[in-house]
């Protein structure tokens, strides 16, 4: 009875002092390495600034050659839309069509307007002219936006033609349905404050999984794992003090990444934050877990790297962090259930732009659990004390 | 000589030995370019939208139906009220809610105008974007079809044609993309690595003691890369042509050589941060973060660089595989020969100097 009553507080105190200890021991294993230090806290966020601004889908500065074999006064309105329109810079005017190409293989144009003769006459005997894009496809996503905006271009001018025509003949045309639109959690339709959150998840994630992921393996490479296996240390214990301290570092990191794009992206924080760090503390099991799992199944840390650098790179790219995640074929989607990038992708853009509560997320928060349980039994499975 | 080949030898067992390591290699570039041709994609299908139809009467069914037989758009949620709006854009699922005004089409048949109000998930810029525009196509081309007395006069008909891709695949971006991205992996990241173990393991001293000159342990270190890296650039160039019909328009020759110059460009690039590195660690986290999030962003992979601030075009000349991808696409697509490319074949040339430079000048102070 008495001893009952007694082992319990003993065991949890040695517990917590034994975990304890290894905490001690990892801060100051991390903090001492001088080159290592400063790279873990300058790069992410050094990182952070400059690329949120290159991942952008706005065209500026569309260089455009214009062909106007009609030169008639309909076919000078037309390309003065374009000259009037922030996102063309007319590169020339030609009257070959050979030169034009030409342009486009060396890349100094993007775009021919090529305006056929006749082009006003058939306008006005046919009601209907062709005119012709020829779009640079060498990069395809700046050619389908160029092409969107081409497009558009014309069809403003084609209204105010018909606008025109109808004003000269006094007859009212309105369509009968009036739309109209709003974009809501992002009125500007700004690219950089849904791309600010996903590529700090990267980050958060590329320094929480690299330290864990290389750890373990280092100690075995190194032989200090040999003189923890000889200790009563626990295979839990073990795991756990290898876990929390990158845990920190990884939370500190996100909440870093937060406070500069705050102050210099004007990033929303419609939600709730403590919803965002508790989800977070989840992911980060899940990201951590894996990053130990790899390390307790590989030899050297050259070959836990590669594991890493693989799932890294296939997680990033079908997060959703660039294209959407529902435009992807359903076995793409059934692959993604594994994939931990793609539940805080969502989460932490739903929370922060949408104000999005526990309930709009329970799914994702749910997911990533039953997957943070298992993934660290895994590896906690995994790891042998024995050689 | 003989010496030499040895220690080659020994270099080729060291990597072959490890097979798990073999397969990553080998199979990263294959499931990387299948992902990247199959999986990423920025086209809507099937996106989920919810309609707020509060008439409920022929004409809102028939948009209605207009919308979810378009192949674009899935009616996942009917909405009954104003208040539940918030509710299914905050749950996520749904991207778009088309709202339809109360007596829709009596409206427009007794004043000629009827309201329709499309609110979008803009939390992702791009796809709401594309969304709404999707949208509105298919409301206007179905209220103009309304209008069946007045004829629409004066239209111009604007023909796209796409030059190099006229389909606009995704492949014919990726290709040259991912492979840029693994090349620089495998040369840069290992070989950096493979150095910078040797001299955490203290190995790298032995070697230095031994009869070898230090440039033929470099590169009996680098050879067994250059052949993994080659055999992996044929590889992905020939999934482009055989799996994605990319065609190789130029040179197949020169196709091969500036590979071949990218690959020693990033093994240089590998050496040096070997040489500025004391550890394993340090060696890869520079690799990681030097070399992965710029390949993606800043070297026009992914988004195009005209559209970047003038900074960080400036900072994306400094990004190696930037020029690569420039030219594997001018090789490729437009069948263009080395009078268009050698601009960007010099600056390679000049960075691989420029590496190989630097990392003699580190590796002697090392040496002293």
């Amino acid at each position: 009875m008495n001893n009952e009553n007694l082992g319990i507080p003993i065991s949890n105190f040695k517990l917590m002092n034994t975990i304890k200890y290894l905490l001690q021991k990892e801060f100051i294993q991390i903090f001492r390495n001088k080159t290592l230090l400063p790279l873990i806290f300058v790069l992410p966020v050094v990182q952070l600034i400059i690329l949120v601004n290159a991942a952008t889908f706005e065209m500026k500065n569309i260089d455009m050659i214009v062909l106007d074999k009609d030169l008639s006064q309909s076919s000078r309105n037309l390309i003065s839309k374009f000259e009037g329109s922030p996102f063309y810079h007319i590169n020339s005017f030609t009257f070959s069509l050979e030169e034009a190409e030409e342009k486009l293989l060396d890349n100094s144009a993007d775009v021919i307007l090529n305006i056929p003769a006749n082009f006003e006459r058939d306008l006005l005997r046919n009601n209907k002219s062709k005119i012709q894009f020829l779009i640079n496809a060498i990069n395809g996503t700046a050619a389908g936006l160029i092409n969107a905006y081409s497009i558009s271009i014309v069809q403003d001018f084609n209204k105010e033609i018909i606008q025109e025509w109808y004003d000269l003949n006094q007859i009212k045309i309105e369509l009968p349905i009036k739309l109209n639109y709003r974009y809501w959690f992002n009125e500007n339709l700004e690219y950089t404050i849904y791309m600010l959150p996903g590529i700090l998840v990267i980050l958060v994630t590329l320094i929480g999984m690299f330290l864990s992921a290389l750890n373990i393996v280092r100690e075995k490479e190194i032989g200090t794992i040999e003189q923890i296996n000889v200790t009563p240390i626990k295979k839990y214990q073990f795991i756990i003090g290898k876990l929390l301290p990158f845990l920190i570092i990884a939370l500190f990191e996100m909440a870093f990444g937060l406070v500069i794009g705050r102050l210099l992206f004007d990033q929303p924080m419609v939600g709730s934050l403590w919803l965002l760090f508790g989800f977070t503390f989840v992911y980060l099991l899940v990201a951590l877990g894996l990053g130990l799992f790899f390390s307790a199944i590989s030899a050297n840390q050259q070959q836990v790297m590669f594991t890493v650098y693989f799932f890294l790179l296939t997680f990033i790219l079908m997060s959703g962090i660039f294209t959407p995640v529902e435009s992807m074929p359903d076995w793409a989607q059934i692959i993604n259930r594994i994939n931990p990038f793609m539940y805080f992708m969502k989460a932490i853009r739903m929370i922060l732009l949408k104000g999005s509560g526990f309930f709009d997320i329970l799914d994702e928060f749910v997911s990533l659990s039953i997957y943070a349980v298992v993934i660290l039994s895994l590896a906690i499975w995994r790891y042998r004390k024995t050689v | 000589m003989k010496r030499f080949f040895g220690f080659i030898k020994k270099e080729f067992f060291h990597i072959f030995r490890d097979k798990r390591t073999m397969l990553i290699l080998f199979g990263m570039p294959i499931i990387q370019i299948l992902l990247f041709g199959y999986v990423v994609t920025n086209e809507i299908k099937d996106a989920e939208i919810a309609i707020l139809d509060l008439s409920k009467d022929d004409i809102s069914q028939e948009i209605t139906n207009k919308l979810s037989s378009s192949g674009y758009f899935q009616i996942k949620k009917v909405l009954h009220s104003h208040t539940e709006i918030e509710d299914v854009l905050k749950s996520g699922i749904i991207k778009e809610v088309v709202v339809f005004e109360a007596d829709f089409a009596k409206k427009i048949e007794r004043e000629g105008i009827a309201n329709i109000q499309l609110i979008a998930d803009a939390s992702d810029a791009n796809t709401a974007n594309l969304i709404v525009n999707y949208t509105k196509g298919i409301i206007s081309n179905y209220a103009i079809s309304l209008r069946k007395d007045v004829e629409m006069p004066l239209q111009i008909e604007p023909e796209i044609r796409m030059f190099y891709n006229e389909e606009l695949k995704g492949a014919f971006m990726f290709v040259p993309g991912t492979m840029a991205l693994i090349l620089m992996l495998i040369s840069a990241m290992m070989t950096s690595i493979s150095i910078a173990r040797e001299k955490e393991l203290g190995t790298m001293e032995v070697l230095l003691v031994s009869p070898l000159r230090p440039f033929q342990i470099i590169i009996g270190k680098v050879s067994p890369y250059i052949a993994m890296a080659f055999v992996n650039a044929v590889v992905i160039i020939a999934m482009g042509v055989f799996v994605f019909n990319m065609p190789v328009l130029g040179s197949i020759s020169l196709l091969m050589l500036e590979s071949l110059l990218f690959i020693v460009m990033a093994l240089a690039l590998g050496i040096f941060i070997s040489t500025v590195s004391n550890s394993q660690q340090v060696a890869m986290f520079i690799s990681l973060f030097a070399l992965l999030l710029p390949t993606m962003l800043l070297s026009g992979f992914i988004f195009p660089i005209e559209n970047m601030p003038l900074v960080l075009q400036w900072l994306s000349s400094i990004i190696p595989p930037k020029y690569f991808i420039i030219i594997i696409k001018n090789v490729m697509l437009k069948g263009t020969g080395i009078s268009f490319v050698w601009k960007e074949t010099l600056v390679l040339l000049g960075m691989t100097v420029f590496f190989i430079l630097l990392s003699v000048k580190k590796f002697k102070v090392r040496l002293e």
